[in-house]
């Protein structure tokens, strides 16, 4: 590999992570301080890209259809956790699994009803639509860099909110001790409500912007589900700077990998993963 | 008054025993029980209905019937999923105990089928699956394919890229039989016609993160990429190798799934992309025109690849069972029938090689207007190696 091409797979490999990451940080932050195993969550990711198709045909205008669909997005969080999930809390980990199952089931089929079993493409947006030229033959669309962008940008919002505001505080107290926080009169529910939904929410952003250069068709949420996973154990479970930092690693693992050692590309992922653990079994960034 | 009543008894004594009599007639021409082995959920949903559609349209022509009986569906969805496969499968050899078995998309599944159908003496009718096994090491008396092998469209593309002068050529497909046999297929065929592949490369089935690929394919530079993707993979491949900008500097060949149901998702990115497949679209043959049209008026879709295959299977048992009279218990003369029969395909005709896999015209089509327009036939009556078949 010259070096050139080794630049422009560091820059894959960021890219890849940093989208990642927008899936797995929703998952870590209902993992973490609800305590909730969600399997549904890829589904929440799928959701995301057959609202950017659907409303991106509506309107005309992907933009148009992400600012439809985040509201959307967290809505349907918000009633989810009030119908289906705030009955799970203190219930153990079986159960938890066996509802979320489900809900993969039940929104494949609804999807299935409602848009069919094609695959789909969303256009870029005309804005973003143009390349940048990186060597003599291959150029690099400046889409996939504003999708970098956007979760940069998300990444460290997250970052602020959760340690540098009152939200933020009661989330992280809510981590630590519910009973504690319900006692100093702080309506938990309602945080639990709130992070949920940004879960879903972040799931379904990943989602939308990923439909351009994912293409949407069904159990697309399947693979990331289980990526995503893996880089919340590593991250270590509830760590918003731990997913970011596995996600990176992990967008690192997967690309090198399939250049590098062409013949483990499927397995590289989870090696990293157990090797990881061994080193450190609650992942880099211990929870807190 | 007497006489007329007696006249009356015996009218309705002769009409007791007729309707007895037509009953017994009817019991003595038992159904033909077809099992459908297809997906109708996940990934290859849209496929197996396609399968199940084109099947029942030429049932449905006969007048719902085959061989001169009529036909009782039983039905199971396989969900493409090879572990559950032989169970699937059992429940209608074994306990629906249908005459034919038609199935299915995934060439997973399709193996576990043949080997219950083989156990079974059942009639198989493999109606997409395209691992070049079932015609090959596992091929069977009663093992028919109405579809391809991997091999077929593969081989003959492997042509078409040496006679276009390419001498260094990167393949990349998924790490699976069926993208490793089609990458076979096309690096015999373009080693002969002195092509060279540079480098092949594999991602696991179904990762769909090209990206790093894409840039080796670049550092590479080499004079053509031939890929194997199929559905959802494959729309999203076209779509990347378009936006890295390649597709104007290294030509992109790939076998006909590729551009099969996929080009809405495509858009831009598919125009022009050549591929080749045992079907096109704008065949010249009035069996085509005939059956895209019936099956747009049934169904309300356009047909594809795959409602072909399922219409041809329905025709192919159609042809074996008329040869035994109607009667599903003869088998030998079924098979018999089948192995000679030419079928008269949407395709164009076929018959039937000695390993059971169809005898066919590959075309070389073009994606125009959002359609795989075909360009030429590429191969008159290719036929698999049927490599292993001891038949």
């Amino acid at each position: 590999m010259d070096f050139a091409s080794f630049l422009i797979q560091t820059l894959n490999s960021l890219q890849y992570g940093l989208l990642l990451f927008l899936v797995a940080s929703g998952l870590t932050l209902v993992f973490g301080i609800m305590g909730i195993i969600n399997l549904a969550h890829g589904s929440f990711y799928m959701i995301g890209a057959y609202l950017a198709f659907v409303l991106a045909s509506l309107t005309g205008n992907l933009f148009a259809a992400i600012a439809l669909g985040i509201p959307l997005a967290l809505l349907f969080g918000a009633f989810l956790e009030w119908a289906l999930f705030s009955h799970l809390y203190k219930r153990d980990h079986l159960e938890q699994v066996l509802l979320t199952y489900g809900l993969i089931l039940i929104f494949e089929e609804v999807r299935s009803l409602l848009v069919g079993d094609e695959v789909h493409g969303v256009d870029i947006p005309a804005v973003f639509s143009a390349s940048i030229q990186l060597s003599d033959v291959l150029s690099y669309p400046v889409y996939r860099l504003v999708i970098s962008a956007v979760c940069i940008v998300l990444a460290v919002a997250l970052y602020f909110v959760i340690q540098r505001t009152r939200l933020g505080m009661m989330i992280r107290a809510g981590n630590h001790d519910r009973v504690m926080v319900e006692a100093l009169g702080i309506n938990i529910n309602m945080i639990y409500r709130v992070v949920f939904a940004l879960g879903v929410a972040l799931a379904a952003l990943a989602g939308m912007l990923a439909a351009p250069i994912s293409s949407v068709f069904p159990n697309m949420g399947s693979h990331v589900l289980i990526i995503s996973f893996v880089i919340v154990v590593i991250g270590g479970i509830g760590s918003v700077w731990g997913a970011l930092v596995a996600a990176l690693v992990i967008g690192f693992a997967d690309t090198f990998g399939k250049v590098l050692v062409p013949e483990l590309s499927g397995m590289v992922v989870y090696l990293v993963m157990a090797a990881v653990l061994l080193w450190r079994p609650e992942g880099i960034f211990k929870k807190g | 008054m007497k006489t007329t009543q007696q006249i009356f008894g015996k009218a309705a004594l002769a009409l007791a025993l007729a309707a007895t009599c037509g009953a017994v007639a009817a019991q003595a021409q038992p159904k033909v029980k077809v099992g459908l082995m297809l997906p109708s959920t996940g990934t290859y949903a849209s496929p197996g209905t396609a399968i199940g559609n084109g099947f029942k349209l030429f049932v449905t022509e006969q007048g719902g019937k085959l061989g001169g009986r009529e036909v009782e569906y039983f039905s199971v969805d396989d969900e493409s999923d090879p572990s559950k496969a032989t169970e699937n499968a059992n429940k209608l050899v074994k306990r629906d105990k249908v005459d034919v078995l038609v199935g299915t998309v995934h060439s997973g599944v399709a193996l576990a089928m043949a080997k219950v159908a083989r156990e079974n003496k059942t009639i198989f009718l493999v109606a997409n699956a395209g691992a070049d096994e079932l015609t090959g090491p596992l091929c069977a008396p009663t093992l028919f394919r109405t579809s391809f092998s991997a091999w077929q469209p593969a081989y003959a593309m492997g042509k078409v890229v040496a006679d276009k002068g390419h001498k260094r050529v990167v393949t990349l497909t998924w790490k699976y039989s069926f993208g490793q046999q089609s990458i076979e297929g096309f690096k015999e065929s373009f080693e002969k016609g002195g092509g060279k592949i540079v480098k092949e490369m594999t991602l696991p089935f179904p990762n769909v993160e090209f990206q790093p690929f894409l840039t080796e394919i670049a550092a590479l530079k080499p004079d053509a990429v031939y890929v194997f993707f199929a559905g959802a993979g494959a729309a999203k491949f076209v779509r990347d190798y378009h936006a890295a900008g390649l597709k104007s500097s290294i030509p992109l060949y790939a076998s006909g799934f590729l551009t099969d149901g996929t080009l809405d998702a495509m858009g831009e990115a598919g125009k022009g992309l050549q591929t080749t497949l045992h079907y096109a679209d704008g065949l010249p043959n009035k069996k085509d025109a005939a059956f895209r049209l019936n099956y747009a008026k049934t169904y309300k879709l356009q047909p594809d690849v795959y409602a072909m295959q399922g219409y041809d299977a329905a025709q192919l048992y159609h042809a074996g069972l008329s040869a035994a009279g109607g009667d599903p218990a003869k088998q030998a003369e079924i098979i018999k029938a089948m192995e000679a029969a030419k079928v008269d395909s949407p395709r164009g005709t076929f018959t039937l090689s000695k390993a059971h896999n169809p005898v066919q015209d590959i075309y070389l089509r073009e994606v125009q207007g959002g359609q795989n327009k075909v360009v030429s036939t590429l191969i008159k009556g290719l036929a698999d190696p049927a490599r292993g078949c001891k038949m």
